[in-house]
């Protein structure tokens, strides 16, 4: 049961940790009020087809939540600098137990995030049945697995003074093309925003009004980008830690 | 315990660095029967950290072998049969004391009882603190109790005193033996011939990456013990001085002699009997560095 011993005191140090609160669930709900509360009876926001705080309460837990996922990267190679990382490779502690505990915190994290924006969303008014909070719930949770593999991937790719602007540039410039701020409904961005798995992550907003918001593409998208970054995280990892 | 404990066979390492290759270890043969606590003591550079890290399976031989209480390095970790202290290194953040071991021994399949290693290395004082505000000795104490906490056969410490204070480093020594007589086996690598002689059954002397002596601490001291002896003492011939026993060499400056002793023990009471005004003494150990480039060059 070393696995689990890990992950319990992971979640309870990364739970302690005051800037992820400010910043992951903070920020977001502060931006929130900030900008749906004055649009709260916009009903089709921006061409979408869906109100404004709907739009944005998903807009912003796709923000949220893909910043929960990868501070991964940045505790990461936190551990990395302290030595810690060498430090457990002389425990009997597995890859797989690791890797498993980095990215359960950072679901915690992700969940945690979500949760306080559903809370938000009620507040100014989002009204949807529970089958359908619960199936968003699960797009949002299979969109955020390249992300969980994005963490990792840089964590033990980059030093501590390179992670916080890769992370931070990264997901800024995702959410931007990925319409979190606005909707993105045509020219270059939507063109190339189609590509990227954070696009999916916002659409996880259409579950309420036309249930499957995904299709194929959307699928074969978070698909192919998991393999890719749960490869390339995969790299990363033996190539720091020497590790199979 | 007897048995093997660890085994390395022709070890050779280079690493490949910006300024090219550095041949770190260059075949060494140790062995080291369980039970035993063994030095591993040399001057910076000599190879003892990379020979450490191939020991723990943290880098790969390029050729020989390693043995770890008849296992591969990687293996014995695996089944927690090794506690390592790895040179330098902070803890992580977020974490009181007391959890952190708490955490580190629930890695280990057969740990020590967390009061016990906390009480070992002396972490009693500040079991509640947060990792993240402790002073630099504390955390040292703190990367010794996680090493014991695993409760291992072998124990590896590299460099462990670097950042103590005289009283933290006896402290340390004295719970370090305090392990070792549960019948572990135990590895310690220091720059410091002193730290060697007083807690380890047997020296393994490196330089640029060769063994130069493996012995008692004794035959190590003989090889490389020299002390010297400083004094006032003017009107004294330096050849006179040459004379006294437990003496090899006598330099003057002005009124000051400077003596390099085989024996300082030997030749200090003599020194002081013979000359009653003689003043200023001081007796510093020779720097070992200078006795390694001695036992190079008598190696090469």
């Amino acid at each position: 049961m070393t696995g689990l011993t890990y992950l319990r005191y992971e979640l309870r140090r990364t739970f302690r940790n005051r800037r992820f609160f400010v910043f992951s669930l903070g920020f977001p709900i502060a931006l929130f009020f900030m900008i749906a509360g004055p649009n709260r009876h916009t009903h089709d926001f921006g061409g979408s087809g869906l109100s404004a705080p709907l739009y944005y309460m998903v807009g912003l837990s796709s923000f949220g939540t893909m910043m929960a996922m990868v501070s991964t990267g940045a505790r990461i190679a936190g551990e990395r600098q302290v030595g810690w990382t060498r430090q457990l490779r002389v425990t009997p502690l597995s890859s797989r137990d690791y890797l498993r505990a980095k990215v359960v915190t950072a679901y915690a994290m992700a969940g945690l995030s979500v949760a306080s924006l559903y809370v938000s969303g009620a507040i100014l008014g989002v009204s949807i049945p529970v089958g359908k909070w619960i199936q968003m719930t699960i797009l949002i949770a299979i969109a955020l697995l390249p992300f969980a593999a994005l963490g990792i991937f840089l964590g033990h790719l980059l030093n501590v003074d390179a992670i916080g602007p890769a992370t931070g540039g990264t997901v800024t410039v995702l959410a931007f093309i990925s319409g979190t701020w606005f909707p993105v409904n045509s020219g270059f961005f939507h063109a190339v925003g189609q590509f990227v798995p954070s696009y999916w992550l916002v659409q996880a907003a259409h579950v309420p009004t036309n249930g499957q918001p995904w299709g194929t593409r959307g699928w074969a998208d978070v698909l192919v980008w998991t393999a890719v970054l749960v490869g390339a995280a995969g790299y990363a990892y033996r190539r720091d830690t020497g590790r199979l | 315990m007897v048995g093997p404990g660890v085994v390395l066979e022709g070890l050779t390492k280079t690493w490949h660095g910006p300024g090219g290759p550095v041949a770190a270890v260059k075949g060494i043969d140790v062995s080291i029967p369980r039970g035993e606590t063994v030095a591993l003591l040399g001057p910076n550079g000599a190879g003892k950290s990379t020979t450490i890290d191939m020991l723990l399976g943290l880098a790969r031989p390029d050729r020989g072998t390693v043995s770890v209480l008849g296992r591969a390095p990687g293996d014995a970790v695996a089944h927690g049969l090794v506690g390592a202290m790895l040179q330098a290194g902070a803890l992580i953040r977020d974490l009181s004391v007391r959890e952190l071991v708490t955490m580190f021994a629930g890695l280990y399949p057969n740990p020590l009882e967390v009061d016990d290693a906390m009480r070992l290395a002396g972490l009693d004082a500040v079991a509640s603190q947060r990792t993240q505000k402790l002073s630099g000795g504390e955390t040292q104490r703190v990367r010794f109790a996680l090493a014991l906490a695993s409760n291992p056969e072998l124990l590896v410490l590299d460099e462990p005193t670097v950042a103590m204070d005289v009283e933290a480093r006896r402290g340390f020594w004295r719970a370090m033996r305090e392990f070792a007589s549960r019948g572990k086996t135990v590895l310690f690598a220091t720059h410091y011939l002193d730290e060697a002689d007083q807690n380890a059954d047997r020296i393994v002397l490196m330089a640029q990456g060769r063994i130069v002596v493996d012995g008692p601490p004794t035959e190590v001291k003989a090889r490389v013990g020299t002390r010297t002896i400083r004094a006032t003492l003017p009107d004294v011939p330096a050849a006179e001085l040459e004379q006294l026993p437990g003496v090899t060499a006598v330099t003057r400056h002005g009124a000051s002699v400077t003596l390099v002793c085989s024996s300082s023990d030997e030749a200090l009471r003599i020194l002081l009997g013979r000359y009653p005004d003689a003043r200023d003494l001081e007796v510093t150990g020779a720097g070992l560095e200078d006795a390694f480039v001695e036992l190079t060059r008598d190696a090469a």
